[in-house]
């Protein structure tokens, strides 16, 4: 640090900061010259180009000021300034985590009578909740038990398919087909796992990628059962014990707002919609902070730390692994069963590759097996866009490269603070 | 016969390209032991520098076909080196040593943000390129079924062929290829010994990068047709063709791409075409079951 403040040391730290700088300005020019720079379009009698070199010296300038200040020690300056406070408010945030948890509970009960809960407010916080549900039940397979499973995905479209079939075809309720709608998902979850668990994990990874994609091929192809890319339409929409929520019910059942003698109001099949996601969510989660205390919770975080480890004090690695491949498949398949219901119509165009590195993102950039940070992560990566609507095309752009970042800025998450199940020497109020 | 002997063909031309990029994965596998998610998206944007090389030549007014290849090439291989090396540095260096899924997960957004990048700076639309190298011949006829192998074909498995030995040659022979070899047994005891693990890993990058800029350059001539999406499928083919050659093993990355290409091929032509990428899936699924390390590989060995 001394040596730093002669003045030769410092022309020598500018040569070499501007000589990096430099190096990696060029490095851009030569990545973006032509994927950024020439625009293939059509034109008469083929492609043309058309091309954009200020945009490739923009980003050039861009990276160029950016190494050099970060050479400089900018970073170091903005990384100690924003420290303090990102410290502290994750400091503050988990030395008050129980009352805020609390209060997040009563605001998303307390959401929709809100007065500014118009009915698209409250539809994107049910599309948020089933994020979350989502991320929940991934966070049990890729948090808890530490296997990545990209093709979420599936087990979500196998649930919402079920859903439709089962409701069409045999005319059962939501509730009585969600349970059938978890089951088909935990099968296949099972079926999958059964061959793959075994390996090493980055095998399951690319397994689960290519059985996201399978599902999506045979949805497709199978129309006889699935209606092919048309998907199915008029799927039934939920009832509260057995009464619908429309204007004019069907002979001899009596609608929600006929028994409670209440206008109807449209408004009100949207926030029932709300609490049964709500519901939902939370049964995941009181699911996953429950089963981190039951023997074989702990055994799925003691397999993610340690695999030889837990062999060799007589966990059988493959069915650890499978029953939380299997019960994170079936709260996908709950959330599939909503979905359905939620929207009257799927197709195979809703269960892309795209939806299950969103999901993952979630729970990734939220801190894997942390329950808060899903909400916060989901809040940011479903919300968020939704205020800039008019940048939705980069929506994906940022994703990839969030997910980049934060594995290399902080591997464990945003909120990366876990409290260990089980201490053997509890703190004696000093703290830790 | 004849229609037999017209899907080996083509399933060896095809064979040939998973085999180029799954030549990639298994080497980064190798010698770092991750599988490099984004590989499949080096390939895609191989293939886009290859239709923009093709539409800025045709505006220049090169007329001669070999000089267009060459340069086609040269030009594809350059850039996507860079990637592949860029990728490297700024994805996955600052991650050796993190916990074992960091990698992986940093892979995927790498993967998803340059499938979205080529997406928003090149279109989502399907780019068509006109057919740069026509002709072809009838190698025999039977039953009123014409055999044909076309000049395209003979072109990837010359080009594929002579890069396979340019390949075994630098592994085999040269001091790179004796620093990778070294570096992929024991990389800590290799830099012990004076290898630049940093240097070899990042040429490893660059080579699996420019490998697989040649299969996209070629995959353009083979079906005129690239989108921002193929390298997804391409990437979960190849890498299905690396297992099943056994990961870790490069003449098995070869053998494993030409029986996944033979195997899609054949399956389309006999069974079903809409089920075609089920296939190299399935296969996937049996090789884990059943031999988990591959055709040419060698049993891992975990230890603490």
């Amino acid at each position: 640090m001394l040596a730093d403040t002669t003045p030769l040391a410092k022309s020598g730290r500018w040569a070499e900061a501007l000589r990096d700088a430099g190096l990696a300005a060029l490095v851009m020019l030569g990545l973006l010259v032509l994927i950024v720079g020439v625009q293939t379009v059509d034109g008469e009698g083929g492609l043309t180009a058309n091309f954009r070199f200020d945009w490739v010296l923009i980003f050039c300038g861009a990276v160029f000021a950016g190494r050099l200040a970060a050479k400089l020690g900018a970073g170091d300056a903005i990384g100690r300034a924003l420290a303090k406070p990102v410290g502290g408010a994750v400091g503050a945030f988990s030395a008050y985590s129980k009352q805020i948890v609390w209060l997040g509970l009563g605001f998303a009960a307390a959401m929709p009578f809100m007065p500014f809960a118009d009915r698209y407010v409250v539809d994107v916080a049910t599309a948020m909740l089933i994020y979350v549900m989502l991320g929940w039940g991934l966070n049990i397979v890729v948090g808890l038990a530490g296997l990545l499973d990209l093709g979420y995905v599936a087990f979500y479209a196998v649930g919402a398919y079920s859903y439709a079939m089962f409701a069409k075809a045999f005319g059962l309720s939501f509730w009585e087909c969600l349970p059938l709608a978890g089951a088909m998902a935990a099968t296949f979850g099972v079926l999958l796992g059964f061959p793959v668990l075994r390996l090493r994990g980055d095998y399951l990874a690319i397994v689960t990628l290519g059985f996201g994609e399978i599902i999506r091929i045979v949805l497709i192809n199978w129309y006889t059962v699935t209606g092919g890319p048309n998907g199915i339409s008029g799927i039934p929409r939920p009832t509260l014990f057995g009464m619908p929520f429309t204007a004019s019910p069907p002979e001899g059942t009596t609608s929600v707002h006929e028994f409670f003698g209440i206008d109807f109001d449209p408004n009100h099949r949207i926030i029932y919609l709300y609490f049964v996601i709500l519901a939902l969510a939370l049964v995941v989660n009181f699911f996953t902070n429950r089963a981190r205390r039951l023997p074989l919770g702990r055994a799925w975080e003691a397999l993610r730390e340690d695999e030889i480890a837990c062999r060799a004090l007589g966990i059988n690695p493959t069915n650890t692994k499978l029953s939380a491949f299997a019960v994170g498949a079936m709260f996908g398949g709950f959330a599939g069963a909503f979905f359905s219901t939620r929207q009257g119509f799927i197709s195979p165009e809703s269960f892309t590759f795209f939806e299950s590195a969103v999901v993952l993102a979630i729970v990734v950039l939220g801190g894997m097996g942390s329950q808060i940070g899903v909400v916060i992560a989901a809040f940011v990566l479903i919300v968020v866009p939704e205020l800039f609507r008019e940048f939705a095309d980069y929506r994906m752009l940022a994703f990839g490269l969030g997910m980049v970042l934060i594995m290399i800025w902080r591997p464990r998450g945003l909120i990366a603070h876990r409290e260990p199940t089980i201490r053997l020497h509890p703190p004696q109020g000093n703290g830790r | 016969m004849a229609f037999f002997t017209q899907q080996l063909i083509n399933g060896l031309t095809l064979g040939s390209i998973y085999g180029l990029i799954a030549i990639g994965y298994t080497m980064v596998y190798g010698i770092i032991g991750m599988i490099n998610f984004a590989h499949g998206e080096i390939y895609m944007i191989g293939a886009f520098v290859a239709v923009i090389a093709f539409v800025l030549l045709s505006m220049v007014g090169v007329g001669s076909v070999a000089l267009a290849l060459v340069v086609v090439l040269l030009m594809a291989i350059l850039v996507t080196s860079l990637y592949g090396w860029t990728i490297e540095r700024v994805a996955y260096r600052p991650l050796r040593g993190s916990f074992r899924l960091a990698p992986l997960i940093s892979a995927i957004g790498m993967s998803v943000f340059l499938q979205n990048y080529v997406q928003l700076s090149q279109g989502a639309r399907v780019k068509p390129l006109a057919p740069q190298l026509p002709g072809g011949m009838i190698l025999f006829e039977q039953g009123g079924f014409a055999v044909r192998v076309s000049a395209i074909q003979v072109f990837i498995w010359v080009i594929t062929f002579a890069l396979m030995a340019v390949f075994a040659w630098i592994i085999g022979r040269t001091a790179l290829g004796r620093a990778q070899r070294a570096c992929e047994q024991d990389s800590r005891m290799a830099a012990l010994l004076g290898v630049d693990v940093d240097r070899t890993i990042s040429t490893t990058f660059i080579i699996g990068a420019a490998l697989a800029a040649v299969a996209g350059v070629m995959v353009t001539l083979y079906y005129g047709v690239v989108d921002f999406f193929i390298g997804f499928l391409a990437g979960l083919k190849a890498f299905t063709a690396a297992v099943l050659g056994g990961i870790g093993s490069l003449p098995g990355a070869v053998l494993g791409g030409l029986l996944i290409g033979l195997i899609e091929t054949f399956w389309s032509a006999y069974f079903s075409v809409e089920y075609k990428d089920v296939a190299a899936f399935v296969v996937l699924v049996l090789v884990l079951i059943f031999r988990p390390t591959g055709l040419l590989g060698r049993p891992e060995i975990e230890k603490v």
